[in-house]
């Protein structure tokens, strides 16, 4: 797709695309449902109150003071460090992606504020390959830590996202400890960092950046977790209880700080804000 | 092309041949002299020309020396460190104190076990969140008594289980991350067998990471990857091969400093070789680093980390 050429780079604007149709049905209560009624309503059955999927450019927007948004994402995008090919080439696969989602990665950086507090803000976005973190996220991620530090203002990463980006092999694996070592910068800084994981946070993401959040906000409906079902079932053939790697198991667990609502979710990130940070 | 179970049939047959020589006095030397000679170019042709996914199994080799054995071999005073002062004490990853060439040094190691009863105990070598959080607290002593962070690196992963799951292990992982970004005494990672993903990293964070040539390192197994990726067990070779999980390869990569030659067969075929040579290497890298100031020497791993990863930049619009 033309708009990836190098040279080329696309940025992310909130501006709303438009839309073909105007209904849509609830995949939950099968209730035939009023398109901008439900993006409105963040995304969620206005019938129901099941929570739909959220890419990064809407959560955003669900969670940001209306004109603060700033794509400041770095101008990169996934190299094939390894050649990969498994049943396509991994660049086809990434190219399909920015073509499906219409970003350059799986990650959006922006800055933004939150009931009057500048933040930097990293969202995934879980349709481009799962929301993996490979090299470019890892360095988005590392990045967006440093210009909060520069900005002096806090860091907010909203996680969906599967773990590692396995076509990019080591690299990937050591993006967790990259992450890990500039978060320690951030602490040294003394800025927070506020880590909200919603569906799903897993694996090597959940086992580095987004476990390490001065304080940790699930999403209701998240998934929480390090190894998959069906990788525990197919190793050890170990009965899962039914709310296994949900947010509430999480939070039963001690993994997070709280469990909030979709739409309560602006609320609470501009409420913890404010405890450290005066709003400008 | 032999595979291994030729080459261990050969050698079988050979020590038939030795043992009737023996016995029956008919001279049979120069038969045998001829089969060992063949054998050993059959086997040096073999170990050539490993596929990555052989590799595996060398790394995967029941017979593969562990890190008690290392620690047995390489180290005097090995005292061994136990619990995590929350759960219990992991016995798939032990820390303990000891001396490397007489200088004190804090050990972090992955155990597996050799028979079913010990891997009972041991998990195959993976280790849980009071594994990784026993490792944190001998990372917090030996900072606060300027020891050195010795770490042996052996696991398939961290322990996929409800157990595990429930004691935050991806956090316990992503804690430990954390620590050795910034902790203040030199590092040393060597990967002895497998370095298996998350659970591999979560005592592998490094100023200097060497590994066996017959040992991986991954960010998860070529079975795992043929089942997420190709959706077929069978693809479990063209994984090994695409992931790039060989030391020599990941020496290529640049995100290893070594790769330790092996003797031919891998490790266990001349353990004591091995544990040398290893040993070696850890004195000559923890001179190397030991004697920068630590401010220098956090710099260099901040920036070793910093700069991992591979991407494309484009000119910004």
């Amino acid at each position: 797709m033309a708009i990836f050429k190098d040279r080329n780079y696309l940025r992310v604007n909130l501006d709303k695309d438009a839309d073909e149709s105007l209904w849509m049905r609830c995949k939950s209560c099968g209730e035939l449902v009023f398109k901008r009624r439900v993006r409105e309503n963040s995304n969620i059955c206005p019938h129901c109150g099941e929570y739909f999927f959220l890419t990064a450019r809407e959560r955003i927007e669900s969670l940001i003071d209306e004109g603060t948004f700033k794509d400041i994402s770095k101008p990169i995008v996934d190299a094939d460090p390894l050649g990969f090919q498994d049943t396509k080439p991994y660049l086809q696969r990434v190219a399909e992606a920015q073509e499906a989602t219409g970003l350059p990665s799986a990650i959006i950086i922006a800055s933004a504020a939150v009931a009057g507090i500048p933040i930097v803000l990293g969202v995934m976005d879980f349709r481009f390959i799962g929301g993996s973190m490979g090299s470019v996220m890892g360095e988005q991620i590392s990045y967006a830590m440093e210009e909060a530090i520069g900005r002096r203002c806090p860091f907010v990463l909203i996680s969906s996202s599967g773990g590692a980006r396995i076509q990019e092999g080591i690299f990937s694996l050591l993006q967790m400890a990259k992450t890990a070592a500039v978060r320690a910068c951030l602490a040294e800084e003394r800025l927070p960092f506020i880590s909200i994981m919603t569906y799903p946070t897993t694996a090597g993401v959940q086992a580095s950046i987004a476990s390490l959040g001065d304080v940790i906000i699930a999403e209701k409906g998240a998934m929480i977790g390090f190894a998959g079902p069906r990788v525990i079932q197919n190793t050890i053939s170990e009965q899962l209880p039914a709310n296994y790697q949900t947010d509430s198991f999480a939070y039963q667990h001690g993994f997070i700080d709280r469990v909030a609502n979709r739409e309560d979710l602006r609320q609470e990130l501009g409420k913890i804000l404010g405890f450290f940070v005066e709003a400008r | 092309m032999s595979d291994e179970k030729t080459l261990d049939l050969l050698e079988a047959k050979i020590q038939e041949l030795r043992e009737l020589n023996k016995k029956d006095g008919i001279d049979l030397s120069n038969e045998i002299l001829r089969l060992e000679t063949k054998l050993e170019s059959l086997r040096a042709e073999f170990y050539a020309n490993l596929s990555d996914w052989e590799r595996v199994k060398i790394a995967r080799h029941p017979k593969r020396p562990y890190a008690l054995d290392y620690l047995e071999a390489m180290f005097t005073d090995f005292y061994e460190l136990h619990g995590d002062r929350l759960v219990g004490d992991d016995r798939a990853l032990l820390v303990g104190l000891a001396r490397l060439d007489g200088q004190p040094v804090a050990v972090l190691a992955q155990q597996k076990g050799r028979s079913t009863e010990e891997n009972k105990e041991r998990l195959f070598g993976m280790a849980r969140p009071q594994g990784y959080r026993k490792a944190r607290r001998a990372m917090a002593l030996a900072e606060r008594f300027s020891f050195p962070v010795v770490s042996l690196i052996d696991t398939p992963g961290a322990y996929p289980g409800l157990e595990a799951e429930a004691g935050n292990i991806g956090g316990a992982i992503a804690e430990n991350l954390l620590a050795m970004a910034r902790l203040r005494v030199p590092i040393v990672a060597a990967v002895i067998g497998e370095g298996g993903s998350g659970g591999a990293l979560a005592i592998g964070v490094a100023d200097r990471v060497v590994m066996l040539e017959n040992s991986i390192y991954s960010v998860i197994s070529p079975e795992g990857a043929a089942a997420i990726l190709w959706k077929e067990k069978e693809k479990t070779q063209e994984a090994a091969r695409s992931l790039n999980l060989t030391a020599p390869r990941l020496l290529e990569l640049g995100v290893i400093d070594e790769v330790l030659p092996e003797p031919p067969g891998g490790a266990h075929r001349d353990f004591q070789r091995m544990a040398g040579l290893l040993k070696q290497s850890l004195v000559r890298h923890l001179a190397e680093i030991g004697t920068l100031p630590i401010a220098d020497l956090l710099a260099a791993r901040y920036r070793r980390y910093r700069s991992a990863g591979r991407y494309r930049t484009l000119s910004d619009r």
